[in-house]
Parts: C-alpha cells; structure tokens; sequence
C-alpha cells in the first residue's frame, strides 16, 4: 500500500471507511446509509479518485458509523468492488470486501408501481438478486441499470 | 400438488399439471364420485374486483365437491372501502374459511397474501400479473384435442397486461411446445415474462402479424386488447381491428385448429367463428369447473402429486 493511500484510508479516528466505490456512486451510498451531511460527525468524499483496480473510484470515509448488514447488501449492488475499512484508534482493524446477498429486503422499492409492495401493507420490499440485476419477490419485475434510483430508506 | 398455494405459473412443475389434469379427466368422467367429498369445508372467494365469471366457475367447483362458499358482497360496502389493508382481510377471513380464492388488482397480491395465512390461497388473478387456474383449463382444452406435446400455439392479443398469457405461457415451458406471440409492438410480453421464457430455453417468437404464422398454428388463442390501454381512441380502434380474426381469416388455417378465448370477449372473435369447427371457446370456459374442482380437492385434501 503506497503512503499516499495509506494516509487516505487512515485519516478518521473510528469509524468506516469505504473504499472502492464504482465512481460517482459514493452519493448513493451516502442515501443508503441514511446521511445527509446535518449529523454532527466529520463525513468526508473523495469523488473520481484515480485508481488501478477501477479506473475512478469514490472513497467515503464517516467518522463513528457502523453500517448494517443490509446495508451493506444493498452497498454490494451499486459498489460491488467495495471494500469495507473499520477504523479504530486511526487503525484499521478489519477490511471486508462486499459479498452479493442473495436477497434484498426493505432497501429498495420495487419500480411496478401497480406491485402490492407499493401499496399500504404490512410488508417489507423482497428483491432476489440475479447476475445483472435483482427481482420482485411479489411481482416478478426486474430491476437493472437503475437500481440506485430505488433506494428507499 | 407439492405446493400449499397457486400463486404463479412459474411455480408448476409438469407432474404437478400432469396431476391437475388427470384428476379433472376423472372427475369429468365421475362427476358423483366427488359429490360430498368436501361437504362441510368452507371456500372464500376474495374478488376485489369484479370477475363474475371466474367467480361463478369456482363457485359451482366448489358446490359440487359439496362445499359451501362465502364471499365479501359488496366491494362498496365492505371493510376495504374503509382503508383495512389486504393483510388485515385476509387474516380475518383465514378465520372463516378452510382456503382462500383471491382476485386482487395489485401485482404480487396473492403472493403476499399467502405469506399471512395457513389455509391454501388461490390465485385468481393479480393485476397484470398471473391466473394459474384459467391457465390449468387452458391446458387442459388443449391436451383433450391435441395434446401438450409437439404443439404449436400462437398467443394474440394484448401480451402485456394479459395476466392469462403470462400463465399459460410460463406452463407451457414445461413441454414441448413452440409459442407463437403476436400483438403490436406496444402489448408485447414483459421483460419479466420474456426472461424467464428464455432461461427455460422455451422455443418463442415474436410477430406483429397473424398471417404469416397462422397456417402451423394448432392451437390460436386469442386475447382481448382493451379500449383504456391506448389513450387514443382512433389508435385503438386501428390497431385493435388488425388483432381480431373471423371465419374467412381462419380459412387460411389447419382444418384441425383450435380457437380458445379466455372470455368474456366483445368483437376480437367475430360471431360467424362460433359456427366453425375451430371455435372451442366455451368448451373451453366449461372446463374451468373440473378442473377447479381437481385444484380444490388436491389443495383441500393435501394430496401429494
Ligand atoms: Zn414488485
């Protein structure tokens, strides 16, 4: 690791760092994890980083933030080479690579808008995730290229 | 069945319609064999829209397996109307009854439904989505006259919205059967029925016109493209009028084709059909009391197929 990235990935005190986000999608991210910039933590954006592995990439670094399990899942469908850095003490003390669930549930809202998941019932979205997109567990429709758009959280 | 529900289509596996199928032969040559088989059990029809006919067939399935039926009366004055979700409904009318027949215009309905009660759903129609019991008399019309296998169908008429297409469709990939849709560009079938069309390596093609398909076709079933899917009424009319068949157009056709219909239809299947060899229509419609009687007495009985 050059001393240059080491810097970048280091910089928070404990938190999480998210690396390796397909660029320009690190404002998604931000929507998934609920932050909008009026929290009281540092928060900061690297936006079209040059990178090896992807070309450009966005970098997220949030300061005492946890993520979730299906917020990850939902991380790992618009971000797939992700990785996740817990940072305590300005260590990083675990990295984890994204893993493609098999389902996602209550993150996204499903494009049909005549699905019963849509309407005012007691129930959670369910999406299964394929090869090149994720399903409606309810209505059968498919979702692809727009996924980020449904986000709902 | 294997199945506790019929949600989908998708969800059938050839010995499970084989199974279906088969016991509606028996029960069409038998029919005082199953009088009082179910004569104390309770069947809820759920129509949140109106489908008098589909009500009526399993109604009457129902009654002759001697089971009793309730329904919801009225949409207008019931608790829908006053907002109660469809998970609160049917959890009550779970209460009441010993399976559910659900028709809904929410896609997904009956499958979220199923996930809130015990008792066996049905469904019997979700928006724009499926109708696996229409479906399970469409097969069975056609494996009385021609069988399921080495078939040729053509599927004409609104494929979009048609939630009849999209089961029959899905069904037939379980045998050896080429399907033939045709419709104007803009009712083709959904990229979620096409998907799985194509990942169940079913043979399908796509044609805007019926001519130049008609003559292999042994099968022509016909589906009625509605006035409110085109906000214009003079494109509807132009483009509806190239979908509808008449006795003249069928003389192009196999002397041993067959014309099935959903029904109800209004003029995509013009009156002098009827007269012809071709039209199996309400033969078609009449099966839909066998055959629910079969799905019923599997589903209730818990039979294992
Ligand atoms: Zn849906």
């Amino acid at each position: 690791m050059s001393p240059d990235r080491e810097l970048r990935v280091s910089k928070i005190r404990n938190g999480t760092v998210i690396d390796h986000i397909t660029g320009g999608q690190s404002l998604n991210v931000l929507a998934i994890l609920g932050i909008d910039g009026s929290e009281e933590f540092s928060l900061s954006i690297g936006m079209n980083v040059p990178s090896d592995r992807l070309g450009r990439k966005d970098i997220l670094k949030v300061e005492g933030r946890e993520l979730s399990q299906s917020e990850v899942d939902v991380l790992s469908l618009i971000a797939p080479e992700a990785t996740i850095n817990i940072v305590r003490d300005y260590e990083v003390v675990e990295k984890n690579r994204v893993e493609r669930p098999t389902e996602v549930v209550g993150v996204l809202s499903c494009p049909n808008r005549n699905c019963i998941s849509n309407d005012d019932e007691p129930v959670e979205t369910r999406f299964a995730v394929m090869d090149d997109g994720v399903r409606c567990d309810y209505c059968s429709e498919i979702l692809r290229d727009r996924i980020a758009e449904h986000i709902d959280v | 069945m294997r199945q506790d529900h019929l949600i989908t289509a998708t969800q059938l596996s050839r010995p499970d319609i084989e199974a279906v199928l088969d016991r509606a032969r028996e029960i069409d040559g038998s029919r005082e064999a199953f009088e009082q088989r179910y004569s104390g059990s309770v069947l809820a029809l759920c129509f949140f829209e109106p489908s008098t006919r589909t009500k009526m067939s399993f109604e009457t399935a129902a009654k002759r397996l001697g089971a009793e039926t309730i329904d919801m009366g009225s949409i207008e004055s019931s608790s829908v109307k006053k907002g109660e979700s469809l998970a609160d409904t049917v959890r009550v009318i779970e209460g009441y009854a010993d399976a559910l027949v659900l028709r809904h215009p929410s896609e997904g309905s009956a499958k979220m439904a199923s996930e809130f009660v015990d008792v066996p759903v049905i469904n019997a129609g979700d928006g724009a989505g499926q109708h696996p019991s229409q479906t399970l008399l469409d097969l069975h019309t056609i494996r009385e006259r021609h069988g399921l296998d080495d078939l040729t169908i053509g599927i004409m008429g609104d494929l979009k919205y048609g939630r009849t297409v999209h089961s029959l469709a899905s069904a037939l990939t379980n045998f050896d059967a080429t399907q033939h849709f045709i419709s104007p560009e803009s009712l083709r079938l959904p990229r979620s029925v096409r998907f799985d069309l194509h990942e169940s390596g079913a043979q399908v093609r796509e044609h805007t016109e019926l001519d130049a398909v008609l003559p292999e076709l042994d099968v022509l079933y016909v589906t009625r493209i509605q006035r409110e899917r085109f906000p214009d009424e003079n494109e509807y009319h132009q483009i509806a009028g190239e979908y509808r068949i008449d006795a003249d157009t069928l003389s192009a056709a196999d002397p041993d084709l067959t014309v099935m219909h959903p029904l109800p239809r209004v003029d995509e299947i013009a009156a002098d059909v009827d007269e012809t060899s071709h039209a199996r229509y309400f033969e078609q419609a009449h099966n839909g009391v066998p055959v629910r009687m079969a799905l019923l007495d599997m589903l209730l009985g818990g039979d294992a197929a």
